[in-house]
C-alpha cells in the first residue's frame, strides 16, 4: 500500500482535530484537584499523627513522606493505585505516593524478566529520572544560592 | 485550619500540573521531574520553604516537596561544613523517603502481582 503524502497527512490532521472531542481541561483539573487535595489530607492527619510524638518539624515531614511512599507502594500492588491513576491523572502521579506507584507498577509488570534485570531495574524507569534531575537542579539551586549570598 | 490548606495548596500543585499535562505534548514522567525541579528552584527563591509552613504536607507530599527537600538538606550541611555539604545534604534529607521507596517498593513489587 502507497503511503500517504504529506498533502494527505496534513489534511488527515486536520480532520482529527476537528473530530475528536475537545480535550476537557477544567474537567481533568478539577478532578487532580480533587484527588490530589485528598491525598495530602491524609498526609497531614499522617504529619499531625507522627508530630504528636514530639519529634522534631523537619523528622516530621521526612517521616510523613516516608509513610506516604508506603501507602502508596502498598495500594499500588493492591491494584488501586492505578485505577485511580487512570482517573485523577497528576492528581494520583503529583503526590509522593504517585512517585511510589511509579515504582512499584513496572516493577511488577516486569516481575517475569526476573529479579534483576526485571524488578529491580525497572522500578526506576520514572523514579530515576526525577531523582537524577532534581539532585542536579538542587544541587546548581544551591550552589547558586550559596555564590549569591557569600 | 491546616488540613484545608493542605488539601487547598496540595490540589492546586497537582491540578496546575494536570492543566500542563492537557495543554502540551509533554508526558507524565516529564510533568513528575519538571515537578521535583520546580520545587528545587522555589526552594532556592525561599518561597518553598514558605509554603511548607503554610500548607504543610499540602506542600511536602507533592513530588515539588522533593526538590524541596533535597535544597534544604544542601544548604543545612553548607552551613555545617562548607560547599561540601552539596554533596552530603541531598541524600541525607531525602534519605528516608529514598529508602522508603527502594524498600517497600521491591517488597510490593515482589509480594504483589499485576491484577487483569
Amino acid at each position: 500500500m502507497p503511503r500517504a503524502n504529506t498533502r494527505e497527512k496534513e489534511a488527515y490532521r486536520k480532520l482529527s482535530i476537528k473530530a475528536s472531542p475537545p480535550r476537557p481541561i477544567l474537567r481533568n483539573a478539577v478532578v487532580a484537584f480533587l484527588v490530589g487535595g485528598a491525598i495530602c489530607l491524609v498526609g497531614q492527619i499522617v504529619l499531625g499523627w507522627v508530630s504528636s510524638t514530639g519529634i522534631g518539624r523537619v523528622q516530621a515531614l521526612s517521616r510523613t513522606q516516608t509513610i506516604m511512599v508506603f501507602l502508596g507502594a502498598f495500594f499500588t500492588g493492591l491494584g488501586l493505585y492505578d485505577k485511580l491513576g487512570g482517573v485523577a491523572g497528576m492528581g494520583a502521579a503529583i503526590p509522593i505516593t504517585g512517585f511510589a506507584n511509579s515504582i512499584v507498577s513496572p516493577a511488577m509488570e516486569f516481575k517475569r524478566e526476573g529479579f534483576i534485570l526485571g524488578v529491580s531495574a525497572r522500578m526506576f524507569q520514572v523514579a530515576g529520572p526525577v531523582i537524577v534531575y532534581s539532585f542536579i537542579a538542587s544541587l546548581l539551586v544551591s550552589s547558586a544560592v550559596l555564590i549569591l549570598t557569600k | 485550619m491546616i488540613y484545608i490548606r493542605a488539601f487547598v495548596v496540595g490540589g492546586t500543585l497537582c491540578a496546575l500540573a494536570q492543566v500542563v499535562l492537557d495543554s502540551t505534548k509533554l508526558n507524565p514522567a516529564v510533568i513528575m521531574v519538571s515537578a521535583a525541579c520546580t520545587g528545587a528552584i522555589l526552594s532556592g527563591l525561599g518561597l518553598y520553604g514558605a509554603l511548607v509552613s503554610y500548607a504543610g504536607a499540602g506542600a511536602a507530599v507533592p513530588l515539588f516537596g522533593f526538590g524541596h527537600t533535597l535544597v534544604q538538606g544542601m544548604m543545612e550541611d553548607v552551613a555545617r561544613e562548607g560547599w561540601f555539604g552539596l554533596f552530603t545534604g541531598g541524600f541525607r534529607a531525602s534519605s528516608a523517603a529514598l529508602t522508603g521507596a527502594v524498600v517497600f517498593g521491591y517488597l510490593m513489587a515482589v509480594l504483589f502481582n499485576p491484577k487483569g
